[in-house]
Order: structure tokens, then sequence, then C-alpha cells
């Protein structure tokens, strides 16, 4: 898109600078999108004057086109304001908006221009500040999105720790709904705990696994196989009733694995395995 | 043309199968285990499998035709130290080894026979 040629009196625009601060903030509190409970006064007003002198730093490089040249200072200060308001838990309609409210006070400084010149400078001004509320939303979908990559990696780590219970036996806890990805890297880390801990047996808890359907049995079998395999028993516990009942009712078997109900069940069957058991202390008053 | 060494120890034999084990290799300790067992009478036999690090159904299926050999001839195979690439790989290709006893490594198979022999 070619921008018509460039009108905008920034004389007119630099005289009324504070005057224009002063009714964008005051514009923002009356539509109810300055949020004080999110961000105070001082740090609005720092937040808008950034905004200010950027734009005029624009303003002043003889282009109204924000992503050329001689914007760079809007582009980051934009950047950094919606990222910010993001974190802090802004709307996405009030961080545009924040943007929005600015049309308002920057037409009104522009009265006292004559009418051809007015219309020509509100027009400019206008599609100027159109295209800075959709950079901002943009900028805030973006990060919005970096935000959920982040989460989805970290639930990938944090859904399959494998916890050593005791010398030679290590617990996985699976958590969430197990898919044929997820299953990769459960088997992975778990028969790459066997050989760093040198266990043999492993307990596979299924307690935070909401379904389990013939898919999800079939990779519980999987990697019990592959324990095996390597030389490590596997148990299975956690498992609710209602999801014996499913198994049954869908007619999966689980042959030649051990399943109890809990984990501590599970655990205390274990210690058998490897010859020892828990013992009750008992307190000095009762001997 | 090369083969596995069978050593004996005590009572049990224990083959180390090289990382780049060849068919040919395979199938001559096929063979070799055979005569071992009955010359040695031994009832236990370890294969160690550590050093491998890649498998092929072929390899797969030689470990478990190994164990169901020494079966009919009184022994028992236990297969030591699977790479946890191994295991899975040989999960994919449906190869679960069943009726063959693993172990984590050498020390825990021969803990196994151990209590075994004294039961």
């Amino acid at each position: 898109m070619t921008l018509s040629p460039y009108v905008t009196p920034i004389p007119v625009l630099a005289a009324h600078r504070d005057t224009i601060l002063e009714r964008w903030i005051a514009e923002q509190k009356r539509e109810g999108i300055a949020r004080p409970d999110l961000l105070s006064d001082a740090d609005l007003g720092r937040e808008c004057s950034e905004f200010m002198s950027a734009l005029f730093a624009g303003l002043n490089s003889d282009s109204v086109d924000p992503s050329g040249p001689g914007w760079e200072q809007m582009r980051a200060s934009l950047r950094g304001i919606t990222l910010s308001r993001g974190r802090l838990g802004f709307g996405p309609s009030e961080t545009m908006r924040f943007v929005l409210t600015l049309k308002e006070p920057l037409f009104s400084s522009l009265d006292e221009l004559e009418r051809t010149q007015h219309i020509q400078a509100v027009l400019e001004i206008n599609r100027l500040v159109d295209r800075l509320g959709l950079m901002t939303s943009e900028i805030y979908q973006q990060g919005r999105e970096e935000i959920i990559q982040r989460q989805q990696q970290e639930m990938l780590e944090l859904s399959t720790p494998v916890v050593k219970l005791w010398d030679g036996i290590l617990a996985l806890a699976l958590i969430g709904t197990l898919d044929s990805e997820r299953t990769q890297v459960v088997m992975e880390t778990l028969l790459q705990a066997i050989v760093e801990t040198g266990s043999t047996i492993a307990i596979i808890d299924i307690t935070g696994v909401p379904t389990v359907d013939t898919k999800v049995a079939q990779h519980l079998i999987q990697t019990v196989s592959a324990a095996r395999l390597m030389g490590a028993d596997c148990l299975i516990s956690g498992i609710r009733p209602q999801i014996a009942q499913t198994i049954i009712h869908l007619g999966i078997t689980l042959p030649d694995v051990v399943t109890k109900a809990t984990l501590a069940d599970a655990f205390i069957t274990a210690l058998g395995r490897i010859g020892q058991h828990v013992v009750v202390k008992r307190s000095d008053q009762e001997r | 043309m090369d083969r596995v060494p069978i050593i004996k120890v005590g009572k049990y034999l224990l083959a180390s199968i090289p990382p780049d084990v060849q068919d040919s290799v395979a199938i001559a300790l096929q063979e070799d285990l055979g005569a071992r067992i009955v010359a040695s009478r031994a009832r236990l036999v370890l294969v160690d499998i550590s050093a491998l690090q890649i498998v092929d159904s072929f390899i797969g299926r030689m470990i478990g035709d190994i164990s169901g050999m020494a079966r009919l001839l009184d022994a028992e195979v236990t297969v030591v130290g699977m790479q946890p690439a191994v295991a899975m790989t040989l999960v994919e290709l449906g190869l679960t080894l069943a009726g063959v006893r693993t172990a984590l490594n050498v020390e825990a198979a021969l803990a196994m026979a151990g209590i075994r022999d004294h039961a």
C-alpha cells in the first residue's frame, strides 16, 4: 500500500503534546481500560509518555509507515508495553484499545487547521494509529503463543518424572492422557533411568491417567515389555475402580503384569521382591 | 570366520555378543552354544548383549531361538544388559521374547541364579 504524501503537521501536534498526553490518559480512564488494579497511575503515565516520545520520533522520520525505517523506537516500545501488559493480565482488546484511544486526543489537537488540511491529516493519523493497534494485537498474540509453547514443553517434561523410591526400586507417576508420542518419551525416560540406577523393579503409577482405552493399554504393555527385556520387572499401580471396569468392558488383558490398587501396595510388593520389608519401630514407652 | 567366544565360569556359560554382530556369526554362536551346553553340562547360559546398540528382526529372533534351543538341552538362557534403544526396537518389532529370562547385568543374573540354586 502506498501512502499519500506526508501531510501530518508535526509542529501542531508537538505544540499540543502535553495536552494530548493528558487527554489520552483521561480517555483511557473514562473507557475503563486503565485498570488501576493491574497498573499504577505512575506506571501508566510512564508507559504513555514513552509511547508519545516514540511516536514523535517516528513522525520526525518523515514517514507514517510504522513498519518502515525510522519507527524502530516505536516498534520496540510497542513490543515492551504490549508484552508487559500481557504478563500483567490485560486482555487483548484492552491492550489494543490502549493504542486506539490515542486517536481522539490527536484529532482534537488538529482543530485549528483549515478544513482540507484537517481532513487529510485526520485520515493519515487514523490510518497510522490503526496500524499501530494491529501491531499491538499481533505482538500480543505472539506473546501468548510463546507462553503456550513454553508451557507445553514444561508439561511434557513435568508429566514424566521418574523417582527413585528405594535402592533398586523406581516409580514413574504418569499424569495426563497417554498418546504414542508421550509413550515414546515415557519409555525412553524409564528405560534410561533403569540403566542409570541399576533398578530391578519399576512401578508405573497411573493414578493421574484419566482414561484407559485399548491404545493406552497397548502403550503400557509395550513399556512393561521393554523394561522386562532389560531385566527389570514392572508393577502397575493406581488403577481406579472405574478404570478397572473400563478395562474389563473393553476386553483388554494385561498379561504377565502385576497390578496393584495403590502405589503403597505396589511399593510393599516391590520391597518384598528385593527381600526387604517395613518394620514398625516401637517407642521407648512400650518396651 | 569370526566366532563369539563362549567362556565357562563355574557352572555357567557366558557369551558376549560383539557390537556389530553379523548374521553368520550369530548362526555360528547358536551351533557352538549347543555343543558347549552338552559338553559342559551347564544349566545356565548368560548371553551378554550390553555392547549391542542396534538390532534387527534377525538378531531378535536369534536370541529367542538360542533360548528355545537351550531349553531343549535342559539349560536356561538369561539375556543380560539389553540397552534401552534395543529393548524399544524389539518391542516395536513385536519380539517381546516371552519366556526368556532377562537381567540388568551379569551380577544381577548371577545373584538370581544363586537364589534359584539354593532354593
